[in-house]
C-alpha cells in the first residue's frame, strides 16, 4: 500500500528489522566490487578479504563478549542458527530424546520443536504467566539427563520481555544439560558478556542490528560437542560449511562495533523514547494496557493491546499516516489464532488481536514520538466506532454477552 | 502487507453504512473471535415488502472484513429479502475487486450475516452449516477441515487423490508436506498408515482453474480485442477497450463500427471470444452502458 500524504515515514518496527546503517553499508560496498576474492584463495585477492573476515569475527567476539574469537560461526541468518544449535545437540548426543523450551519462542525454534516432536523427540514448552515471565521451579525439575539442550530466547520479539537466561544457563550446566539462546532481539540492546555465562550456544541476526538481511552468527562455546548442519567446504573450520558472505560478513563486523558505541544510547536515550510513547498512548486510550512485563524488557519495545479492535484495521490506518508498526492480530500473519505469545500470556481475544507493538531504534527521534502519541488515539476512536463491543464512550455492557456472534 | 485492490482499500479507509440501524428489525451476529472476525448486521425492513431500506454494520476486524460489510451493505440496501439472499460471497468480492485467498472467508462471513439476519427477521433460527479450518492451500484456498472432510467421505489415501477431489495442492505443491500431513492424521483415525510413493507426486491439472489475477485477466481481454482489431480495421471500424468492471466489459466502437446496424453483432462476437479465452462469463457492452459516476474517471 503506498503512503501518498507526503509525510516522512515513520519507523517504529524495528524488532522486525532494521534500516543498514549507512556507516555499515559503506564498509560492506568494495567487497562486492575491488574485494570480491574468494578468502580462501591463496593469491591476494583472497588475501585481503579473509583478514576483513578476521577483524568482523573480533568485532562480533566484542560485542558478545565471547572468550575466542573462533567461537563465532558466520551462518546464512538467526534461523539456520537456531536449527543448527538444536539439531547439533541432538545429534550428538543420540541417547538424549529431549528438548525444554518456551511456548513464546520464535518460530524458528517452535516450529522445528513441533517438526522433532514427530520424529518422536519429547519437548517440554515451558509456560509463562500473565506477565509472559517463567517458573524457574517447573524448569529445574524438567532438567534431567535425557535432556539433550534447553534453548530459551532472550528476549521476546512480540513484547520484549527478558528471559533469566544467565540464571537458567547456570541452571543447565549444573544439570550437565547443553544450553542454547535464540537472542536475535537481545544483541545489541543489552550488554552481553558470554565468557562470564553458562551459555554455550547463541544466536544472532544480523538485519536486527543495522547489518544487512542474510548473515547471522551461532556463537559455540570452545569444547562444545558440535555437529555441523552443512557438510563440505573447511570454512567456518568445518563447522558451517559453503563460501562466507563476505560483504556481510563485513557489514555485521561494523553493525556489532556501532552497536558496543550506541549500548549506552540504546538503554537511555531509547528506552525514553520508549517510556514516553508508552505513557503518552495509554494516557490518551482508554481501555488499552501493556504486554509482557514492562519492569523486565527490552529498552526499545512497546507492546500495547487496544481492546475491542483488530491489529491489522490499526496498521492500515497507522500506514496512512506513513506509521510503521506492527500487531499480533491473526490476520497479519495469515492463521487464523492470534499471536501464540498474547494466547500464552492469557490475553482475551478482544485484547489479543488489537495488540500493537512499536519497536524502536536510535535512528528514532522524540518528534516522531510525539507524531505517533498524536495519531494513535483518532485511529483507536474510529475503529471502536465500528466495533460491536463499543457503545459511545466505552465497551458495551457485559461485552463478551452483549455480543456472541455465532461461529461463521 | 496484503495485496488489497483499491476498492477494498476504499470501503475500508471510507466504510459505507457503519454504525447500528436506528429501529432495526432484523439482526445476524456472526463471525469468530479466536480469528478475529466478527460482525453485526442491522437491517430495517419494511414489513409490507420485505425490501430493506437501511442496513447498517459493525465490525470487529481486519481491513478486508471492514470492508466486506461495507459492501455487503451497500449491494443489499434496496433489494428485497429474498433477492439479497442470492448475494453470494463471490459477489462480495467481485464488489470489491477481488480479496486474498487468505481474505475470501470475510466474504463468506458477510454473506452468513445476512443470511442470520435475515433469519432473525422471520423468526427462524440460523445455523452455521461449515467449519473453516486452517488455510492449507493458498493457490485455490482451500482450507484443513474441507481436506479432512474430502478424505474421509471418498477414502482418499495419496495427495494425487486429494489434489483431484479438492484441488489442493493442485498449483505451487508448496502445500503437499501439509495434505501428507492430513492425510496421514485421518487414515490413522482407521488404522491405516500413510503410504507414501517414492516417486514424486505427478499431478495433471488440465487447465489450473485458478482466478486469474486482474491484471492478467485485463491483459487477456485487452489481447483478444488487439485480435479482433485488424478484422474491424479493414472495414474501416475500431474498437477500443474502455473499462472492466467485473463481469462487465465496456467498449468504444469506432469509425465505422461506431452507429453501425451490425454494432451489437460484432459486441456480441467479441463477448464469445473474451469468454472462451478466459473461461468465465463476461458481458461485453458500450460505454455508453457504463453507470454514469464510473464514467466520470474514464
Amino acid at each position: 500500500m503506498s503512503t501518498d500524504t507526503g509525510i516522512q515515514g515513520i519507523y517504529f518496527d524495528n524488532n522486525a528489522t532494521t534500516m543498514v546503517d549507512p556507516e555499515v553499508v559503506e564498509a560492506m560496498l568494495p567487497f562486492f566490487t575491488e574485494q570480491f576474492g574468494n578468502p580462501s584463495s591463496m593469491h591476494l585477492f583472497g588475501n585481503k578479504v579473509g583478514l576483513a573476515i578476521k577483524k568482523a569475527r573480533a568485532q562480533v567476539q566484542e560485542l558478545l563478549g565471547a572468550e575466542h574469537d573462533s567461537e563465532i560461526v558466520f551462518t546464512s541468518c538467526g534461523t539456520e542458527s537456531d536449527s543448527t544449535a538444536i539439531l547439533s545437540a541432538l545429534k550428538a548426543q543420540p541417547d538424549r530424546k529431549e528438548i525444554i523450551t518456551t511456548v513464546v519462542e520464535h518460530p524458528a525454534v517452535l516450529a522445528l520443536c513441533e517438526h522433532l516432536e514427530k520424529e518422536g523427540y519429547k519437548v517440554h514448552y515451558l509456560e509463562v504467566d500473565g506477565k509472559g515471565r517463567l517458573d524457574l521451579d517447573v524448569y529445574r525439575g524438567l532438567l534431567t539427563d535425557q535432556v539433550a539442550i534447553v534453548s530459551v530466547m532472550w528476549a521476546n520479539n512480540e513484547t520484549g520481555t527478558l528471559f533469566p537466561v544467565l540464571e537458567m544457563a547456570e541452571m543447565a550446566r549444573e544439570a550437565g544439560v547443553l544450553f542454547h539462546t535464540d537472542a536475535v532481539q537481545a544483541v545489541g540492546k543489552v550488554p552481553i558478556d558470554l565468557k562470564s555465562s553458562a551459555i554455550d550456544m547463541l544466536s544472532l541476526s544480523g538485519h536486527k542490528l543495522h547489518a544487512p538481511k542474510g548473515i547471522g552468527v551461532l556463537y559455540l562455546r570452545r569444547n562444545t560437542r558440535f555437529r555441523p548442519l552443512l557438510r563440505g567446504g573447511h570454512q567456518e573450520r568445518g563447522r558451517r560449511a559453503g563460501t562466507e558472505n563476505t560483504a556481510s560478513i563485513v557489514a555485521l563486523g561494523k553493525a556489532c562495533e556501532l552497536a558496543m558505541e550506541h549500548m549506552r544510547h540504546e538503554q537511555t536515550i531509547v528506552r525514553q523514547l520508549r517510556d514516553r510513547l508508552e505513557q503518552g498512548i495509554l494516557e490518551a486510550v482508554p481501555y488499552s494496557f501493556v504486554t509482557g512485563d514492562p519492569d523486565n524488557r527490552l529498552p526499545n519495545t512497546a507492546n500495547i493491546a487496544f481492546e475491542y479492535i483488530e491489529g491489522e484495521a490499526i496498521l492500515l490506518l497507522l500506514n496512512k499516516l506513513g506509521i510503521a508498526a506492527s500487531s499480533g492480530s491473526a490476520c497479519t500473519s495469515g492463521s487464523l489464532e492470534p499471536s501464540h505469545v498474547m494466547r500464552a500470556m492469557g490475553i482475551p481475544y478482544t485484547a489479543a488481536h488489537g495488540t500493537t507493538r512499536f519497536s524502536l531504534s536510535r535512528y528514532n527521534t522524540m518528534a516522531e514520538v510525539e507524531r505517533v502519541i498524536q495519531a494513535v488515539p483518532p485511529i483507536v476512536a474510529q475503529l471502536r466506532k465500528l466495533s460491536p463491543y463499543w457503545s459511545g464512550q466505552g465497551p458495551v455492557e457485559e461485552p463478551e454477552k452483549a455480543f456472541a456472534p455465532a461461529y461463521a | 502487507m496484503w495485496e488489497y485492490s483499491e476498492k477494498v482499500q476504499e470501503h475500508f479507509f471510507s466504510p459505507r453504512n457503519a454504525g447500528a440501524v436506528a429501529d432495526a428489525n432484523a439482526t445476524g451476529d456472526v463471525g469468530s473471535l479466536s480469528c478475529g472476525d466478527a460482525l453485526r448486521l442491522t437491517l430495517k425492513v419494511d414489513p409490507e415488502t420485505e425490501v430493506i431500506l437501511e442496513a447498517g454494520f459493525q465490525t470487529f476486524g481486519c481491513g478486508s472484513a471492514i470492508a466486506s460489510s461495507s459492501a455487503l451493505t451497500e449491494i443489499i440496501k434496496g433489494k428485497t429479502l429474498d433477492e439479497a439472499l442470492k448475494v453470494t460471497n463471490q459477489d462480495i468480492a467481485d464488489y470489491l475487486d477481488g480479496l486474498p485467498p487468505e481474505k475470501m472467508h470475510c466474504s463468506v462471513m458477510g454473506r452468513e450475516a445476512l443470511q442470520a439476519a435475515v433469519a432473525n427477521y422471520r423468526g427462524e433460527e440460523w445455523k452455521d452449516d461449515h467449519e473453516e479450518g486452517a488455510l492449507v492451500c493458498k493457490c485455490f484456498a482451500v482450507d484443513s477441515v474441507l481436506i479432512e472432510e474430502t478424505i474421509r467421505s471418498n477414502k482418499l489415501t495419496t495427495v494425487e487423490e486429494v489434489v483431484n477431489y479438492t484441488k489442493a495442492g493442485g498449483g505451487c505443491s508448496a502445500c503437499h508436506e501439509g495434505i501428507e500431513e492430513i492425510l496421514a492424521g485421518v487414515l490413522a483415525e482407521s488404522g491405516q498408515t500413510f503410504a507414501p510413493s517414492a516417486k514424486s507426486v505427478a499431478v495433471a491439472m488440465p487447465t489450473p482453474p485458478a482466478k486469474m489475477t486482474n491484471l492478467q485477466r485485463m491483459h487477456r481481454i485487452e489481447t483478444v480485442l488487439e485480435s479482433i482489431r485488424p478484422t474491424l480495421q479493414r472495414d474501416h471500424g475500431d474498437v477500443e477497450l474502455v473499462d472492466i468492471d467485473g463481469k462487465n466489459v465496456y467498449v468504444d466502437m469506432k469509425g465505422a463500427c461506431a452507429g453501425c446496424q451490425m454494432a451489437s453483432v460484432t459486441l456480441e462476437g467479441i463477448q464469445e471470444r473474451i469468454i472462451d479465452e478466459l473461461g468465465e462469463f463476461v458481458r461485453v457492452l458500450p460505454s455508453q452502458a457504463m453507470p454514469r459516476a464510473e464514467r466520470a474517471y474514464g
